[in-house]
């Protein structure tokens, strides 16, 4: 079989290489979004009083209330958006890939805080593909970025997909 | 109680305090509400058992991020700050797994002013099992 007929990587992929897209805009960030956030990552143990009690929030560096590092704004949007894929999950075969979540890196800049705005994009960045255990073996590396209303770099998290 | 540590207290080889949590629906249903992460085989024995985990309805891959998170949180206290966080998700979360985040001090230098602290980290279930390894950056004061 020749390499390409091989390859799982398709047309579209190599398309949509490195073009930012998906672009979001979050609701503002509230302080009640913050502190649920922090009840359900702490559960069942109280979460740090810098999520949720203002008065000591401020006596801290940030001088209010930030979110916790892996807050996420964009939860909950009336219309359910149809995330597209860092890759077809189809071989060029034809043949159904497995996906798997192979883990991430995030990147963080300024604290997100009750008010913010926040500002998503995304783009398929690069893959790598080898052959491994599984067989013929696709690391898709997906980077987004969000900004804040000062156009603040919030985080750049870059997530592998394994497919196989 | 938050203990702030400094950059001076820190030295390569120290190791961050154990940071454990019991895991199963308490802990998965409140996560699924925040970050509106209603996937069935998070949610159900059944649909768990059909994504191939014999043992049914397993944990996110998001929640066991937000306990490394924490855990690095609770040691470098309110005046630190998180840079960077990565790993990779080498094991399935079951349910009733005790998942302990784990962190090991790498490294430490100042870079552009700011003092760096480099980890080794990851999550481990009851079983010794490594189910997380990954790395972090933090800025301590």
């Amino acid at each position: 079989m020749p390499e390409a007929a091989k390859s799982l990587v398709t047309p579209d992929m190599e398309e949509r290489k490195g073009v930012w897209g998906n672009e979001r805009t979050s609701y503002p960030v509230s302080e009640s979004d913050i502190r649920k956030w922090a009840i359900a990552t702490y559960w069942p143990e109280t979460p740090p009083r810098l999520f949720w009690d203002a008065d000591y929030a401020a006596t801290t560096r940030w001088g209010g209330i930030v979110a916790p590092m892996d807050f996420n704004p964009f939860a909950w949007p009336p219309e359910r958006p149809q995330m597209r894929a860092a890759g077809a999950a189809q071989a060029r075969s034809g043949r159904r890939l497995t996906v798997m979540n192979g883990g991430q890196t995030d990147t963080y800049g300024a604290r997100m805080r009750p008010g913010d705005v926040i500002r998503s994009r995304s783009r398929l960045r690069d893959w790598e593909e080898r052959q491994g255990r599984l067989g013929q073996t696709l690391f898709v590396y997906q980077e987004t970025e969000w900004h804040n209303q000062k156009d603040e770099l919030v985080r750049r998290r870059v997530s592998i997909s394994i497919r196989y | 109680m938050t203990i702030n540590v400094t950059f001076d207290d820190v030295n390569i080889g120290d190791e961050i305090p154990a940071w454990s949590r019991k895991t199963g629906f308490m802990e998965w249903n409140r996560y699924a509400a925040v970050n509106d992460e209603f996937v069935p085989f998070h949610m159900d024995d059944e649909a768990g058992r059909a994504a191939k985990n014999e043992q049914g309805a397993f944990g996110m891959g998001n929640l066991r991020y937000a306990y490394i998170v924490n855990a690095l949180q609770d040691w470098i206290g309110d005046e630190g700050e998180i840079r960077e966080v990565g790993c990779q998700y080498r094991a399935i979360n079951q349910k009733g797994d005790v998942l302990t985040v784990t962190g090991k001090v790498t490294d430490k230098k100042e870079e552009n002013g700011e003092k760096l602290v480099y980890l080794d980290t990851n999550v481990v279930n009851q079983d010794g099992q490594a189910t997380c390894p990954g790395h972090a950056i933090v800025v301590l004061p």
